[in-house]
């Protein structure tokens, strides 16, 4: 069941930065920027785990959990470590996937040649 | 010289052409898609992209006995590098151009913007080049996240909201 409420939710998900393009004529980096926002707003108030739980990778694979599991760390690490937490939990959960990121690109820079 | 002249009376069209008729023109021969047909194309790409990810997670859970926060990271980090080896291929950009948000949306747009721009700037060098620009488009999703974040956290802190909110 949680396979087809995936593809629901993040087919859904990527329908809201599609309008947020066509409609408000957002810039791509405008529309990730709001996404990122809006999930971590929704993940402060308790919205986003309930979310993920429904839907699993669709809600977790779309770039609102990125700003989900930033507030993540921050809370997380507030709640161990006090105040100083909301700063240095920040990266806790997200590390994954930026240090994935950067890691590939750069070695793909290395091999590939660019095109065009 | 036919061809020669031919070009430069294009030249001195476009030369003429005020902003407002280049735009009219331009519009004119833009494609037409409606916001309807965009909308249906990045829900099925997008979809499509995060029923991939709920398949990886569901083997990384069934194969290496994790449980579904353990294996929210590996599946993130997997997407990422499927993601950059089909840019790397060309592949990505290409349908991007149909599926729009459908393929920006995902975590796979994040490693795409990240790879393309290493790509593309590798040419200036891998400090000035690939270093500088590989968060040109990536980097204001992460400030404004973590800025986002920021504040969520100091708003749980300041009213001791811990537990409430999040078990």
């Amino acid at each position: 069941m949680q396979f087809l409420w995936a593809f629901i939710i993040g087919g859904l998900i990527c329908v809201i930065g599609q309008l947020m393009m066509d409609l408000f004529k957002l810039t791509p980096a405008h529309t990730m920027s709001s996404l990122v926002v809006a999930g971590a707003v929704a993940d402060g108030l308790g919205l986003y785990d309930p979310l993920v739980k429904f839907a699993g990778a669709g809600a977790s694979v779309p770039i609102t959990s990125f700003g989900s599991s930033l507030v993540h760390g921050a809370l997380s690490e507030l709640q161990r470590d006090g105040w100083i937490g909301v700063v240095t939990g920040v990266f806790e959960v997200t590390s994954a996937g930026i240090s994935a990121a950067i890691i590939f690109s750069f070695l793909a820079a290395l091999v590939v040649r660019p095109r065009g | 010289m036919p061809a020669n002249t031919k070009s430069r009376g294009v030249q001195s069209r476009l030369d003429s052409l005020t902003h407002e008729e280049y735009k009219s023109i331009a519009q004119k021969h833009e494609p037409s898609r409606t916001t309807f047909k965009n909308c249906v194309l990045a829900f099925l790409v997008g979809g499509l992209i995060c029923e991939i990810g709920q398949l990886i997670q569901a083997a990384l859970m069934s194969w290496f006995d994790m449980t579904e926060k353990q294996a929210a990271s590996p599946t993130v980090a997997l997407l990422i590098i499927i993601s950059i080896i089909l840019t790397s291929m060309g592949l990505y950009d290409k349908i991007a151009q149909y599926a729009g948000a459908g393929t920006a949306v995902p975590v796979t747009g994040f490693a795409n913007s990240m790879c393309s721009a290493a790509l593309e700037h590798k040419a200036e060098g891998f400090v000035l080049g690939v270093g500088a620009n590989m968060f040109k488009l990536a980097g204001s999703v992460i400030v404004f996240g973590v800025v986002a974040a920021f504040f969520v956290g100091l708003i749980y802190a300041i009213f001791g909201l811990q537990g409430v909110l999040h078990p």
